[in-house]
């Protein structure tokens, strides 16, 4: 497998040669074409079709294209395909039950109104999903830390962070005794 | 927002990326990406190639070899913020990743990518300068540069364009108080202006003190004379209030949306004086 694409080619058409590109996404095996400068985000919506993933600011400032790939979180308009080479990616997609249910951190935001236009959701649920990994039951503070990344322009946080305890509480077997904002 | 069309390399040694940084003009080298792919989006920077380190596993991971911590180039701030041997031993550094950007951008962003950068935003320049860190580099040859000689300006490094820095290397301090305090507007913002203070005390008196700063002037600025000011009193407010007038003397920020020269070398002061505070705190 090619993994340097040259853009010189002299019988090439016009543009940079395509560069194969594999990764697990959600499981599954996926694979596409892609330019050495196509981003993540956009393999992910284009070339696979998966619009759960969304793109904001594009800047690495708005953490709406946050998913999971190799235990981090990363924000997929701030890394190219081809970087993601060979990765294990979860998206928003991967975030349900096994039965088809709303998992967790999905049932969390739902309960606890976590969201208002929802823009800036999947983003939110995948960085909460890592940082629920690493702590599992995080205080309010490491919670508000730790999504300081991800902007929210609808709800000011409140429900967020309560969203987000419930997923903990819930992943931990107890349930959550507060009520959303 | 895409970047510019560029060919793509993924070596597996520094020897390789060495070699394809020597035979490709305008080529740049990737690390954790987090400030050259904004770059590219934006078209300000339009390199020929990209070499991306990311496959090359000698430039990861943190060890202790005698009194010195070696830390690979591609470790990133997030695995700096788990490692035990920062904790232990270079708490600064730990001080320091906290304040950098977000948390995704720490799960990608490096230590090599934030000090060979060139950026005088970056935090990590002032916290070298203050630890006198050495950075090992490979090119055509292998040598070492120390962190005070290495800034010459906005973006300009003793880093020559067929090199890659590989490790960054830092001696103990020992028993030491230790401060990184940053002014920035919001999280994820470069510093309004911020400051590192490590020292060390000896019979109740400071025995030796290094101060820097940080966006405050074209790039990284060790405030020699400020620490002077501080070595050899027990830390009282009057060498303070002299080690910030010495440190003001030596800012030159730029005038930009985070303030004014006047404000950021107002603030610039007072975060001086909070970071020796606090370093004096913890000794």
């Amino acid at each position: 497998m090619a993994k340097t694409a040259s853009r010189k080619s002299a019988a090439a058409p016009k543009g940079p040669a395509k560069v194969h590109v594999k990764m697990t996404i959600n499981g599954e095996a996926v694979e596409g074409l892609a330019e050495p400068r196509t981003l993540l985000v956009h393999f992910i919506r284009e070339n696979l079709s998966m619009t759960g993933t969304h793109i904001g600011c594009e800047t690495t400032h708005c953490g709406v294209c946050t998913v999971d790939l190799d235990g981090k979180s990363v924000k997929s308009c701030t890394m190219l395909a081809v970087q993601a080479q060979g990765a294990d990616v979860t998206t928003v997609e991967g975030m349900l039950n096994a039965d088809g249910t709303l998992g967790a951190l999905q049932e969390g935001f739902r309960q606890m109104h976590g969201l208002q236009c929802g823009y800036c959701t999947p983003g939110m649920i995948m960085r909460a999903h890592r940082l629920l990994k690493e702590i599992p039951n995080p205080t309010e503070e490491e919670i508000r830390f730790g999504i300081a990344g991800n902007l929210c322009r609808c709800t000011g946080y409140q429900n967020i962070v309560k969203a987000i305890q419930h997923a903990s509480a819930t992943l931990r077997g107890v349930s959550f005794q507060e009520a959303a904002e | 927002m895409i970047p510019g069309t560029f060919d793509y390399h993924r070596p597996k040694t520094v020897s390789e990326a060495v070699k394809l940084l020597k035979t490709s003009k305008d080529a740049k080298v990737i690390a954790g990406g987090h400030s050259l792919l904004p770059m590219m989006k934006l078209r300000m920077a339009e390199p020929s190639a990209l070499i991306d380190l990311g496959s090359i596993g000698s430039l990861k991971g943190i060890k202790k070899v005698g009194n010195t911590i070696i830390i690979g180039a591609m470790t990133t701030q997030h695995e700096l913020l788990a490692s035990a041997l920062v904790a232990k031993y270079l708490p600064i550094l730990h001080e320091a990743a906290l304040l950098i950007a977000d948390p995704q951008v720490r799960y990608m962003g490096t230590i090599g990518g934030n000090v060979a950068n060139g950026d005088p935003g970056n935090d990590m320049p002032a916290v070298m300068l203050a630890l006198d860190a050495t950075f090992k580099m490979s090119g055509a040859a292998t040598r070492s540069v120390k962190a005070r000689a290495f800034y010459k300006g906005s973006y300009q490094t003793a880093l020559k364009s067929t090199e890659i820095v590989t490790a960054i290397e830092v001696p103990v301090p020992g028993k030491h108080g230790y401060s990184y305090e940053k002014l920035k507007r919001k999280i994820g913002d470069y510093a309004t202006a911020a400051a590192a203070v490590v020292l060390t005390m000896k019979a109740g008196k400071i025995e030796s003190c290094s101060i820097s700063l940080t966006n405050l002037g074209p790039c990284a600025i060790l405030a020699s004379e400020a620490a002077r000011a501080m070595i050899g009193t027990t830390g009282d407010e009057a060498a303070i209030g002299a080690a910030i007038v010495a440190a003001r003397k030596v800012m030159d920020p730029a005038n930009d949306t985070r303030g004014t020269p006047q404000y950021r070398i107002s603030v610039g002061g007072t975060y001086v004086g909070r970071a020796i505070r606090s370093a004096l705190s913890r000794v």
